[in-house]
């Protein structure tokens, strides 16, 4: 029909004309100025002024980083500065940080919450803007030791606002592994004595923590920074992997899956957030945390601002008011991490909070080997060899997985 | 004629109305109708749906910038030749395909009794109450189900109270469950087409002297193939394509459907995750087409 | 073999509702942590639900694409059946292929197709519609094979018949042809909005940050460990709901009682 035929190559010209446009790819962008991070951060508009709020935001968020009373009725930070602010809240939960970078592609989000695994990611890909942090008057009093970090900034420029930080322990469940567990070889060991009973984390960053294990274990392979792998390192960690997995019972995504598992006795020691440990030991769960002694990973997330945002002054007032010491104290001793801001210390409901995660330990902050994306040009600063990238990184882990 | 008053009166033609001779001219032309008929669902189905496949799987031929995930718009075979190459492709895609027929012949052989009860042996009132009992758990949530299963196959769940063992999570509950919920997709088409096998085959094989077995295996199977291959159209591509079942009960095994989305979530690598999709596209193309030559498309 | 056979139906339903039994009876399982066998029983969850408006509201929102992806179905679906069944023409098959296609492509793929036009190609915002037009999508295939199932039943002649006693062609379809399609429209429309209801990953990728769909608010909740509970209560719900629909469609339609896929 001839409507059909005209419609048919509407849409077909539509979508010559799109490739056409394109153009060439964002790859040509390498040539930019490069920082530690082996990238080139794109040139994305920055905010110079807060005005009025546009009434609405979107948030992506790992669960419990924006409450709004629907897990608890008394625990919500969302609703208070709905009514404050009148910026009315949307709060999308994401379980990895791959998810996290793909939701924000969509551009349907305002703000997201990003771990040091997706920040660069999302900065490079020209999908978050530079936080202007003097329209941010809370951030003066966050913790030094988070600020212009190589995951939250490029070339001292900050990419956002650092909400807190944690680390990601062994867990085990006191009855059943006994003596308590002082290593990772516990979970990578072959011969562990929990084979079919040991969880991990279900993302491409586990590597890391091979490679951490690895540092100690087999020190000829020269790995100093986890992040930063070439590929022979990287296979050695891919092959311990490929170790471990028969062991394994279950990759972990969501807390829920965690905590289940660990409850019904399919696991019995893994990797996790302190926030699972702390769930399962509120539902009976005979659990325990423990830092083994090869190290742990850890991560520091920060709240960043998309650059398509069309509610940026929202996104400003919501920067503010979750690293402001009240409901800074509130978000993370609801979710178990330290906070950024330490005059949160103070305000928490627990006063052993800050102790308990080591909010002040700088030494111990500093001992974690925090969340980073690992790019082509090595973080630790080797410039004789290439370093595998998070792309690399990600088919390893489907290899892994098998 | 008492009480009837039946005059024969002049019936006039029907006024010339628009609406009339419109109808009749569409009349007197069926490929107007048949255009004005097929131009609404072939422009939705065939421009918009075949043109959003085509445009995903163009992307396929393109690749991508491994750092940032943007699309780098360079004619390559890359994706295709790594997903040929590397022997994890090869083996997840292998695995994916077992288990959708796993879970086809496993739901063929559940649903069949209960579809030809229906069918054939149901006083009109127990097929009625048997189809709400068929339909009823299509309603109930795809992820409650899920957690459900997830929940029987833990250790000390339902399972393991019951037989003392439990397969625990992998592949075997990742069966179990898909073959769960599918299974009405299976017993729908059965049950519709062992409704169309006429009794009298069946009395007149007996009469013929074939025992069940014989004639379920030279009169029932025959007719009911199209249906039973209509039915396998869904559990074979609704298993094909499925994550979150695989996620929610597979414990550490990952399927073709995971694959894909874990290239466009993770590596953001949509060119990579359009070569993986080209081939359950490929593959349900080919089933559809051996299918079809069984007359399944018109049972379904 | 007559008890074989009831043992067959027995297996059938026992596996079918087994694990419906568990959903129920963990939606009382005071342990949050979907624990077996329960820890001990609560309401807790029910009066939760209950006051939780964001279920209410998913359910709302399922409820309207749903019925807004039915009636595209219904259109298109019949649109589409009457050409097949009553024309002859080169591409028939072709265009049978063509209706099955978006229910037998994996959903992950017609996800991320539709989701690339929308955003990519022709840079438009998810939301209500982009996720209508693909519910809608699929939901065709089920209108169509239940109408053009009755039609093929019908044949020509009755339409035929109506038309020469002088009805228009819009007068015989409303008085004749759609009274003899009611209950396959019916049964197609019921089939199609279930599965728009409980439709999942087609929708991850069409419907955008605002629109939570009861299936989306099921995943969501799933991640919260404190609320997961709920969302076995709305699966009891739901099953119990799901009865009334589908019997009234049993009640008004004929023999091919569940309508087809």
């Amino acid at each position: 029909m001839a409507v059909t035929s005209v419609r048919m190559l509407a849409t077909l010209s539509a979508l010559t004309l799109a490739i056409a446009a394109c153009g060439t790819s964002g790859g040509d962008e390498d040539t930019g100025s490069t920082s530690g991070g082996g990238f080139s951060a794109p040139d994305v508009a920055m905010l110079e002024e807060v005005g009025k709020g546009e009434g609405e935001l979107n948030i992506l968020a790992w669960p419990g980083y924006a409450e709004s009373g629907q897990t608890d009725p008394s625990v919500d930070w969302v609703s208070p500065f709905e009514d404050e602010t009148g910026c009315k809240v949307n709060v999308k939960d994401f379980g990895t940080s791959d998810e996290a970078v793909s939701l924000m592609k969509t551009g349907e989000y305002d703000v997201v919450s990003a771990s040091g695994d997706a920040s660069l990611r999302l900065i490079a890909a020209g999908d978050v803007e530079p936080v202007n942090t003097d329209l941010v008057p809370n951030y003066a009093d966050v913790a030094d030791f988070l600020k212009d970090r190589a995951w939250n900034s490029v070339d001292g420029q900050m990419y956002g606002v650092p909400h807190g930080w944690g680390a990601n322990p062994l867990m085990y469940n006191t009855k059943e592994v006994t003596p308590a567990p002082d290593s990772w070889s516990v979970v990578f060991e072959a011969d562990s004595p929990y084979a079919g009973e040991i969880t991990a984390y279900d993302s491409p960053i586990y590597i890391a923590d091979a490679a951490m294990y690895l540092k100690e274990t087999q020190p000829d392979l020269g790995i100093e920074d986890p992040y930063a792998l070439d590929e022979e390192q990287l296979a050695a960690a891919v092959d311990l992997l490929k170790q471990q997995r028969p062991n394994v019972s279950e990759y972990w995504s969501s807390a829920t899956q965690e905590v289940s598992a660990f409850r019904s006795g399919d696991t019995v020691v893994g990797t996790t957030w302190q926030y699972n440990a702390s769930l399962a030991q509120s539902k009976g769960t005979p659990v325990k945390t423990v830092v083994p002694e090869e190290g742990i990973t850890g991560w520091s997330d920060t709240w960043m601002v998309a650059a398509e945002s069309e509610h940026t002054n929202c996104a400003y007032m919501w920067l503010d008011w979750i690293v402001s010491p009240q409901i800074n104290a509130e978000a993370t001793e609801w979710f178990g991490e330290a906070p950024a801001n330490l005059a949160a210390c103070d305000l928490a409901s627990d006063e052993n909070f800050c102790d308990t995660y080591h909010a002040t330990d700088e030494k111990y902050a500093e001992s974690i080997y925090y969340w980073n994306t690992p790019v082509a040009e090595c973080l630790d600063g080797r410039t004789d060899v290439t370093c595998t990238d998070y792309s690399d990184w990600t088919t390893a882990w489907t290899e892994v997985k098998g | 004629m008492a009480g009837s008053h039946t005059a024969v009166r002049a019936v006039g033609l029907p006024r010339r109305t628009l609406l009339r001779r419109s109808s009749a001219s569409l009349h007197r032309r069926p490929w107007l109708r048949l255009g004005g008929l097929l131009s609404a669902p072939l422009l939705w189905l065939g421009v918009a749906y075949i043109g959003s496949l085509a445009a995903l799987l163009v992307t396929a031929f393109w690749s991508t910038d491994t750092f940032t995930g943007d699309v780098v718009r360079v004619w390559t075979l890359d994706n295709f030749a790594q997903l040929w190459q590397e022997d994890v492709y090869r083996t997840v895609v292998l695995r994916t395909l077992s288990v959708a027929v796993l879970v086809t012949v496993l739901d063929a052989l559940l649903a069949f009794p209960i579809a030809f009860y229906m069918a054939k042996v149901a006083t009109p009132r127990t097929q009625k109450l048997l189809v709400v009992a068929v339909l009823m758990p299509l309603w109930a949530s795809y992820l409650v189900k899920a957690y459900a299963w997830r929940i029987m196959v833990s250790d000390s769940g339902v399972i393991e109270s019951v037989l003392g063992v439990t397969p625990g999570f992998g592949l075997v509950a990742a069966t179990l469950t898909l073959a769960y919920l599918w299974l009405p997709f299976m017993i729908l088409p059965l049950f519709a087409g062992l409704q169309r096998l006429p009794d009298s085959l069946l009395d007149a094989s007996e009469d013929l002297g074939a025992r069940p077995g014989r004639t379920f295996r030279s009169v029932v199977l025959p007719s009911v193939l199209p249906a039973l291959a209509a039915g396998s159209i869904f559990t074979f591509s609704l298993s094909l394509g499925d994550y979150i079942t695989v996620e929610i009960v597979g414990g550490t095994s990952q399927l073709l459907g995971n694959v894909v989305y874990d290239n466009i979530g993770a590596a953001n690598n949509l060119p990579f995750a359009a070569a993986m999709a080209t081939v359950t596209v490929a593959v349900m193309v080919c089933y559809l087409a051996a299918v079809r030559r069984t007359g399944a498309l018109d049972n379904l | 073999m007559r008890w074989l056979l009831r043992a067959g139906v027995a297996v059938a339903l026992a596996f079918i509702y087994v694990p419906l039994l568990v959903v129920v009876i963990t939606s009382f399982n005071s342990d949050s942590t979907f624990s077996w066998p329960p820890a001990g029983l609560t309401l807790r969850w029910w009066s939760a639900a209950a006051q939780n408006d964001g279920a209410l509201d998913a359910v709302v929102t399922s409820a309207q694409v749903g019925l807004a992806a039915t009636a595209v179905a219904l259109v298109l679906g019949t649109m589409a059946a009457f050409a097949l069944s009553r024309h002859r023409f080169f591409g028939r098959q072709t265009i049978s292929l063509l209706v099955v296609l978006p229910i037998a492509l994996p959903g992950i793929v017609t996800g991320i197709a539709l989701n690339n036009a929308f955003r990519t190609v022709l840079g438009l915002d998810l939301g209500f519609v982009s996720l209508v037009v693909a519910h809608a999508t699929f939901c065709v295939v089920v209108v169509f094979n239940n109408v053009a199932a009755r039609l093929r039943r019908l044949g020509g002649n009755v339409e035929e018949a109506s038309m020469d006693l002088g009805a228009t062609r819009l007068a015989t379809f409303r008085m004749v042809t759609l009274p003899s399609l009611a209950s396959a429209l019916l049964a197609g429309a019921l089939l199609a909005f279930a599965l728009s209801f409980d439709e999942i990953i087609v929708t991850t990728f069409t419907a955008g940050a605002e629109i939570e769909t009861l299936p989306v608010w099921i995943f969501s909740n799933l991640f919260r460990p404190n609320s997961a509970p709920v969302v076995n209560v709305v699966g009891t719900v739901l099953i119990a709901v799901s009865i009334v629909p589908i019997w009234l469609s049993q009640r008004l339609s004929g023999d091919t009682a569940g309508g087809r896929l």
